[in-house]
């Protein structure tokens, strides 16, 4: 019995030790995938972290090979093509090998396949009795709008006609937003689309059967390492299965309520009303900035730390003066994205919350150098020789004499840091350090206005706060003597 | 008579223009030395080669028989006041602040400062009230007494003064001279006095050094240099400044 009761304690104790972070791309249905992830491991007892919307395929699959996030979901098709880069499709069992040399485990498939899709509206379709590809060759008088890019590509319109021997003679290029809005008004009947896109149930459409399996498979699966507890791979693997139809409407409902957790969980609560999905607006809100403050307050703290020695070393001049304010000034030019990726794969940094606050320091670094250099330089002949003419140490001149000279124009560069600082921080979301970039990027990534103006409206309001914080603190930390004569 | 401030040959060169030929001097104790001659002589930089501010090209500066070098500069430069034009006050720093920094930095008692402080505003004929106002709050010559009494905080050995009136308006520096003058006699203090005004060299000095293109021309007392000139230069400096009645 006690022994019983002491293997449950070691047990939970190491269920709640490391968290597993569960990380997604940067689309709806990667967040919503994402979300359910979170939630069967946290059903299985597991602590988990997430970290939602980090990029690309690329990013997603270095953090995971590289140890920094532990699951994310993947689509089989990318799997092929752009992960393991196979020139033939390979089966489920041969991926899994695959990924085996990197540590990596496979889920079974989630339940549905994302891929190209010819959809129709879903009266007509009932009406003329189509249900698959292959019902098409009946119908040559079907007017079809496709985006330019499916009618282009190699695996596109072209060969799936010849795959099907479609003969219809009215085939335009149109927009896929567009698209949408011609087939509803009836201006086209037929168009590409990917086959869970939550336009499908928006518009009342159909998703034609790829009979003859033209497109390739992209069936959704969790990637996750190998080295997690096995009883977290057991989850990931049984949870459930989610259909095509199921993923439309969680898509729809993250798209319509702008919250991802919630359309997460409409899997497992698939009555939950959805008619308030910004009731925590406020507290989300305060969580964003709190952490953007976080980011700023520490990276700005960095910057002083490091940039006042070498303004200081900067300010003598010489070959190492003039090298260090060259460095400084160069890493100023970097755009911040380009930053940000060149940080991601230097070791101990990776898709986290340090590489984004190395990055900010690094910004920050250029006014407060350079301010410190010049301020000191500034300083007038007369008033260091009289420093040096009383017998201060070189220690001494500069803690009781240079430094508080150079006060303002040091302030005023750590001040300009401070508004660079709160500005950039916006672009840590990017690798899912979190801050109000957070909102900014799923907003344009919803092409949600309101939800873009939740992060960039606070993230100016503390820009205006800090430059006026700093105004006051001018009159603590610069000496009155220095604020007389101007 | 051992000098407590020596040259010996020294000089030294900006650029490669020479401010000073190789010079030798000794400065008496108990006495002002005022070194006197058209800008650009050499006054001002042979000023600054005895606290150390500048480094001889040749030759060495002693002081109390030990050659000046980076390991005792530092404490040389305690055992001598200096006092420049407009002051060098730390304009961050209040008048006390400014005067006591060094008592404060080597950590002496404030008994003692606060005594030393009283005894140098009465000496230097300055407000105790204005202590607390800071450099941009005081008058020029309000500047030139809180400098002094900065420069003499630690009773120094020997005073230097580059021009330190040098941008008073005549009352105001008339009032000053005449306060100079008291407190020299009254400390018996050794000091050097950079001036481009023969009047004010003839009225603080026991002894004048007349320096023309980095060299000393002529030295002695007011009346040498006017009764005895030794060359050309120097009774031609002196005729230029003929509204000073000596």
């Amino acid at each position: 019995m006690k022994i019983g009761l002491l293997l449950g304690l070691v047990a939970t104790s190491a269920l709640a030790a490391d968290p597993i972070v569960v990380g997604s791309k940067k689309f709806t249905e990667s967040y919503v995938l994402g979300g359910i992830a979170k939630t069967v491991l946290e059903r299985a007892g597991f602590a988990v972290q997430e970290r939602a919307g980090m990029g690309g395929t690329i990013i997603l699959w270095q953090a995971l090979s590289g140890g920094q996030i532990d699951v994310y979901p993947e689509y089989t098709g990318t799997i092929d093509e752009e992960i393991l880069k196979t020139k033939e499709p390979l089966s489920h069992e041969e991926m899994r090998t695959a990924l085996e040399k990197f540590g990596v485990g496979m889920s079974t498939d989630l339940g549905f396949n994302n891929t190209y899709a010819l959809v129709m509206r879903r009266t007509e379709a009932a009406k003329l009795g189509i249900q698959t590809i292959s019902d098409l060759r009946r119908h040559p008088e079907l007017k079809v709008g496709l985006t330019h890019e499916f009618l282009d590509r190699q695996d596109g319109w072209r060969p799936l006609a010849t795959t099907y021997g479609l003969t219809m003679p009215n085939v335009s290029g149109i927009d896929h937003a567009l698209g949408y809005a011609a087939l509803a008004r009836g201006a086209i009947d037929l168009k590409d689309a990917y086959s869970t896109d939550a336009k499908i149930q928006e518009n009342d459409l159909v998703v034609l059967r790829d009979d003859r399996h033209f497109f390739p498979e992209y069936k959704a699966v969790f990637l996750y390492r190998l080295t997690i507890d096995p009883r977290a791979i057991t989850a990931l693997n049984h949870f459930g299965r989610i259909d095509e139809a199921k993923m439309i409407s969680l898509n729809a409902a993250a798209e319509r309520t702008k919250d991802y957790a919630f359309a997460a969980s409409l899997y497992f609560h698939p009555t939950a009303s959805d008619s308030a999905p910004r009731r925590d607006l406020w507290p989300k809100m305060a969580r964003w900035t709190a952490r953007h403050l976080q980011l700023a307050g520490i990276s700005l703290l960095l910057s002083v730390l490091i940039g006042l020695p070498l303004g200081i070393v900067a300010s003598r001049g010489g070959a190492l003066g003039q090298t260090i304010l060259a460095i400084v000034a160069m890493i100023q030019t970097i755009p911040s994205l380009a930053l940000l990726a060149l940080l991601v794969p230097v070791p101990f940094l990776g898709i986290s919350a340090t590489t984004a606050i190395v990055a900010l320091l690094l910004y920050g670094l250029l006014p407060i150098v350079r301010n410190t250099a010049t301020g000191l330089q500034d300083i007038s002949p007369a008033l260091r020789d009289s420093a040096i003419a009383l017998g201060l140490e070189p220690g001494a001149r500069l803690r009781k004499i240079y430094l508080p000279l150079a006060s303002r124009t040091i302030l005023a560069g750590i001040k300009t840091s401070a508004v660079i600082s709160i500005g950039t921080a916006t672009l840590a979301a990017l690798i899912g350090a979190g801050g109000l970039g957070e909102p900014i990027l799923s907003g344009l990534n919803l092409n949600d206005h309101t939800t873009i103006l939740e992060g960039a409206i606070p993230a100016a309001l503390l820009a205006l706060l800090v430059q006026g914080l700093f105004d006051l603190l001018d009159r603590f930390l610069i000496p009155r003597g220095l604020r007389l004569g101007s | 008579m051992v000098s407590l401030v020596q040259l010996i040959g020294v000089s030294k060169k900006f650029g490669g223009a020479s401010a000073l030929q190789p010079t030798d001097l000794a400065f008496q104790s108990g006495l002002t030395t005022a070194l006197i001659g058209p800008s650009g002589c050499g006054k001002s930089t042979l000023l600054r080669l005895i606290i150390a501010l500048l480094q001889p090209d040749s030759g060495q500066v002693l002081f109390d028989g030990a050659e000046v070098n980076d390991a005792n500069a530092q404490e040389i430069r305690r055992r001598v006041g200096y006092v420049i034009q407009e002051g060098g006050l730390f304009p961050h720093l209040t008048a006390r602040a400014n005067v006591l920094l060094m008592s404060r930095h080597l950590g002496h008692p404030a008994a003692e400062m606060k005594a030393r402080l009283e005894e140098l505003c009465a000496l230097s004929q300055f407000p105790r009230d204005a202590l607390e106002r800071y450099p941009a709050e005081l008058s020029g010559g309000q500047r030139q007494r809180v400098s002094l009494m900065r420069a003499l905080m630690l009773a120094p050995e020997v005073l230097l003064l580059d021009e330190p009136l040098g941008a008073l308006d005549p009352l105001v520096r008339s009032a000053l001279q005449r306060d100079l003058k008291e407190i020299f006699a009254r400390l018996k203090q050794t000091a050097v006095l950079v001036t481009h005004d023969m009047g004010e060299a003839a009225y603080l000095a026991d002894e004048i050094v007349l320096m023309n293109e980095g060299r000393i021309v002529q030295r002695g007392s007011a009346a040498d240099l006017r009764d005895h000139p030794a060359n050309e230069f120097v009774s031609e400096f002196i005729n230029a400044q003929r509204s000073v009645a000596f």
